[in-house]
């Protein structure tokens, strides 16, 4: 990864997702969807980067990248999944949910399913204001789980017109995002700091269990489940915080890591490496943390706590222009590595790949950023 | 280059910044009073009721209100990339500032100058992309009028930049005047090649006009080139040609590494140029008009020159030609009198200069005030002179000039952009940064406009927060908190409310949200938003309502997990200690009821008098009414039984206690 591409695309971009492969596919992922906000018209649109066939001197593929087809979407998108192959799940700020499905013929994007006002508030307030943001969605086809600013999460099927499963007041607060656990558990986290278990085989709106950094309420606004050991989720604040939890053990995270200096939007295991993990934030920074160890540990990210302070960082900024520096943490038994990428405030889309097998995706506020690891 | 501002005049009447009233579709200002309110980025415009005297009847209003936007290129979906892109390059040389000095400041300078017209040259070829595909419709003739805008500025950027950045001598300031003309006078090239892609080069009809062409501009090896091809095809003219291909061979020129002075240059040059004139006078060109007409431009004679107006194009090519062929050595101070005699002569009494002759003279008049300000009159955006006086005054040239509005020049118009920046509905963010880099009004302009943003959800909100808390605007994130809690309230999302009052420090709102919380619980016997409050910890002191809802709850917990002594000295310090309000005493002396009647005794005999202190208290501080209602009466009779009871079981608890703590197990 030692070029950024960029480009420019005249809007800005909130979520970036790549589309799935098939299973067993060797292919690496050429096709991506992106999610605009805080436009005046904003579009889910699917892009690619493959097709072009200019290897460069690494092997891998080079190219700009093309618009493959982009619909308007209602509203600010807040969260973007696929379902499938074929199938988006887009979260409005208008509290709609709609699935686009792409026909990949004559490339276009349509409405397959909308699920409207799954959000909204009950107040005394005006009508037009009782709408609430959807803020965060998470699909195991074909279920969907969605939760937002009115403290409520719904259970859909793709195939249903009605939400499956509905719990209202399930949290007082808002709720930022969701992930699924072991089906049918689901784990929310809310912006005062906690994270709350739901078991949908339970009937009434108390979660199963609640998990905090006691007396801290900083607000928590990503998740991400391991994809290999289900009882391991890693959660990223308002104040950058990276957190590891083991929702078996405790009400307290076995790690807590110092991270970004802002806001941390999203957090991803690498999805067929989860020693990798990847996350992005306000402050502008894109960072790759890898745990495989040079020791003899596993899963090192859990030692991270044990540690008796948390490592000092390097992070050394590019000036001007938008670069890319990396800086490593000396002399630690985990050898933790950051790619910093600066961003310029723009909207602007940049992406790379490496030729390679699998693939992660980031995206910050402004814009989104692509990248492919190996 | 084509001309602009002709077609531009509609786009600069609908902006704000034309010295001309504006004309507004749909009004007229002719008939009715008009009544507006200016915004920060926008202006409102509607009729007014009010009739003028002399006329008597009422004329059918105009239902409208009207948006003036002030800056309308912002909204360009194309020029977008254009503010973010060049966002970039803005921070970038703020940043340069300090560290450098001397000749690699200037490098600098002259990179970033090159960038941002690298910016605008990307920007256009987009632009004229578009254009060319939409060529019948208007939007495609908004396109190109889109693409000669950023064609002007580009060449009045690239001006600017050879004469107030790079600030060229005399001798490399002719090299560098060259280059902008043959960037920005290009059909030449498509001309050579449709020329070159013939079968018969030197009989195409345009062969003579390509030669005269690349003289003018100054391409004399190309020049030369083609003449050889006249030459090989007509073996009459063979000899003229090699003469003419001579003479411009040796034309002597200043190459950068070579280490001539200006003195010899000059010298060598006399030399060439009396010997071009010897051939004119023997008359070794007679018989080819055409070559004799190329070497009567060798010579720069104004009169030949004048004749090739059409391939010219425009004046200021017209005054580089000429200064190439006359005055090679021209001096910067020197350029303005050249520029003046060209443009008159060029346009020669037939028409009058238009604002991109105005601004192009008065840069090589070095009036960097002039070019800014008829720039200001003539471009539809901000963008333009903002960047530009930025860098230009990151040159320290615009130090001495004072406004008697505004701080200075830099601020004043990079604050015009900024603000029609946040008029915008997505590119706030990008102006953000620019109220950062201007000292002076900068941080109070972001104060104004920041407050104003739209917010329509919280991570929006959280965005403008960060922006806020960053530069310490605490006088703005509360602001905006309350703005937040308030919506929150008005959906009944107390939960919500109370985080953000929190997070405002806002006391008196929390103390509002609390009593809210509490009105419920008396309403439904039971709290909402346990995971809230159960989670409360520090920020529980922020007012002492929050505190006593925080407190009151704890009591439920203990109550619940059967902690009862715990509860009871709980409950009884929250009246004693007065953070309870008293239109609640009566509540919690009822959650008293049930301590009392337990099997042990909880309540201390001295507790007991406590409880019945504040019973008394709270009964004799009642007002007598005057005339109870209904209603009122029946209040009373519950009320009345309520203390009632109340008594009954403190007086049992006293007398329980005293027996308790009399006996040997209570000493």
């Amino acid at each position: 990864m030692e070029e950024i591409y960029a480009k420019f695309v005249s809007q800005k971009i909130s979520k970036t997702r790549w589309r799935p492969l098939p299973p067993g596919s060797l292919q690496t992922a050429e096709t991506f969807a992106t999610g605009s906000w805080d436009n005046e018209e904003n579009y889910v649109s699917l892009w690619s980067i493959g097709d072009f066939g200019n290897l460069d001197s690494d092997g891998g593929f080079e190219g700009d990248h093309q618009l493959l087809c982009s619909i308007k979407h209602h509203g600010d998108v807040m969260d973007l999944q696929f379902l499938d192959q074929e199938r988006i799940v887009a979260a409005s700020s208008t509290g709609c949910v709609t699935i686009f499905l792409h026909h990949p013929n004559n490339q276009t994007l349509s409405v397959s399913q909308q699920w409207t006002a799954a959000h909204y508030h009950t107040g005394p307030g005006s009508p037009s204001c009782s709408n609430a943001p959807c803020t965060g969605v998470v699909c195991n086809n074909p279920e969907i789980v969605t939760v937002g600013e009115d403290g409520r999460i719904n259970l859909f099927r793709a195939d249903h017109k009605e939400a499956v499963r509905t719990i209202d007041n399930a949290d007082s607060s808002t709720l930022h995002a969701v992930t699924f656990l072991r089906t049918p558990e689901i784990l929310t986290v809310n912006s005062i700091g906690q994270l709350k278990i739901w078991d949908f085989r339970q009937q009434g709106n108390e979660p199963t269990q609640i998990l905090s950094l006691t007396g801290d309420r900083v607000p928590l606004h990503c998740v991400d489940r391991h994809p290999n050991q289900q009882h391991v989720v890693a959660t990223g604040g308002q104040d950058g915080m990276l957190s590891i939890w083991d929702v078996r053990q405790g009400t307290m995270p076995v790690s807590l890591l110092k991270a970004h200096e802002a806001e941390m939007w999203e957090v991803h295991f690498h999805p067929s490496n989860p020693d990798h993990l990847f996350t992005c934030s306000e402050d502008g920074s894109l960072w790759h943390w890898d745990a495989s160890t040079d020791g003899p540990e596993k899963s090192s990210l859990f030692h991270q706590a044990s540690l008796p302070s948390s490592p000092t960082i390097v992070i050394s900024r590019a000036q001007g222009s938008p670069g890319r520096q990396i800086a490593r943490e000396p002399g630690k038994r985990n050898s933790f590595r950051q790619y910093i990428v600066e961003h310029s405030k723009g909207d602007r889309a940049k992406w790379k790949r490496t030729g390679s097998n699998t693939l992660m995706t980031m995206q910050k506020s402004e814009e989104s950023r692509m990248m492919k690891k190996n | 280059m084509s001309r602009l501002f002709s077609s531009d005049d509609q786009n600069t009447g609908a902006s704000a910044s034309a010295t001309v009233p504006p004309w507004i579709p749909g009004v007229n200002s002719q008939k009715k009073q008009m009544c507006f309110d200016w915004g920060p980025g926008e202006m409102l415009v509607c009729e007014t009721s009010f009739n003028r005297k002399e006329k008597s009847e009422m004329v059918a209003g105009c239902p409208f209100i009207h948006i003036i936007r002030k800056d309308i290129d912002v909204y360009s979906k194309i020029l977008r990339k254009l503010f973010n892109e060049s966002h970039g390059i803005f921070v970038g040389l703020q940043r340069i500032e300090e560290e450098l000095t001397g000749k690699s400041r200037k490098a600098q300078l002259v990179r970033v100058s090159k960038n941002y017209r690298s910016v605008i040259r990307a920007c256009m070829e987009e632009m004229h992309q578009f254009a060319v595909a939409d060529k019948d419709s208007a939007r495609g003739r908004q396109f190109s009028s889109q693409v000669s805008i950023l064609s002007a500025m580009e060449l009045i950027w690239n001006l600017c930049e050879i004469l107030f950045i790079e600030v060229a001598p005399a001798g490399p300031l002719l090299l560098y005047l060259l280059d902008w003309v043959r960037l920005h006078v290009c059909e030449v090239d498509n001309l050579s090649a449709d020329v070159l892609g013939s079968e018969n080069p030197s009989k195409h009809e345009s062969f003579w006009n390509l030669v005269t062409t690349l003289v003018l501009q100054g391409r004399l090896d190309e020049a030369r080139q083609m003449l050889s091809k006249e030459a090989d095809t007509n073996p009459t003219s063979a000899g003229m040609c090699r003469v003419l291909g001579d003479l411009m061979r040796t034309m002597p020129v200043l190459s950068p590494g070579n280490t001539q002075t200006l003195t010899e240059l000059e010298l060598r040059w006399q030399h060439w140029h009396e010997e071009c004139e010897r051939h004119l006078q023997d008359g070794t060109f007679a018989s080819n008009p055409h070559l004799e007409s190329l070497c009567k431009v060798l010579l720069g004679d104004d009169a030949a020159l004048l004749e090739q107006k059409e391939l010219l194009s425009n004046w200021y090519h017209f005054l580089v030609t000429r200064l190439l062929y006359s005055q090679p050595t021209v001096k910067p101070m020197d350029l303005h009198l050249y520029a003046q005699s060209s443009l008159d002569l060029f346009l020669g009494g037939e028409s009058s200069p238009e604002p991109l002759d105005n601004i192009l003279m008065a840069a090589f008049e070095f009036d960097i005030h002039q070019v800014i300000k008829e720039c200001s009159l003539a471009l539809s955006n901000w963008w333009f002179v903002a960047h530009l006086t930025d860098l230009l005054d990151h040159c320290k040239l615009l130090q001495s000039h004072n406004l008697y509005f505004g701080s200075n020049m830099r601020e004043f118009l990079l604050l015009e952009y900024a603000s029609g920046l946040f008029a915008h509905h997505s590119l706030w963010q990008l102006g953000v940064d620019y109220c950062d880099h201007c000292p002076e009004l900068g941080r109070v302009s972001l104060e104004l406009h920041i407050e104003r943003i739209p917010l329509t959800t919280e991570q929006k909100a959280l965005k403008v927060l960060r922006v806020c808390e960053q530069r310490q605007m605490t006088e703005q994130v509360r602001s905006i908190c309350k703005i937040l809690a308030m919506k929150a309230v008005r959906n009944n999302r107390l939960g919500s409310a109370l985080s953000w009052s929190i997070r405002a420090k806002d006391a008196a709102f929390a103390t509002l949200v609390s009593d809210r919380f509490l009105r419920d619980y008396c309403e439904r016997g039971c709290f909402s938003d346990l995971d809230l409050i159960d989670n409360l910890g520090p920020a529980m002191m922020l007012s002492d309502r929050l505190t006593f809802l925080g407190k009151y709850r704890e009591f439920h917990r203990l109550y619940g997990e059967k902690r009862f002594v715990d509860a009871a000295s709980l409950l009884l310090s929250l009246m004693t200690s007065q953070i309870a309000p008293r239109s609640f005493w009566m509540t919690l002396l009822t959650d008293a009821l049930p301590l009392l009647e337990q099997k042990q005794v909880i309540f201390s005999a001295e507790q007991t008098y406590e409880l019945l202190r504040c019973l008394e208290d709270l009964t004799s501080g009642r007002p007598l009414c005057g005339e109870p209602d209904v209603q009122q009466l029946q209040d009373d009779d519950i009320e009345t039984t309520k203390v009632e009871i109340l008594r009954l079981a403190l007086a049992r608890n006293l007398a329980r206690s005293i027996i308790k703590e009399g006996s040997l197990e209570g000493s």
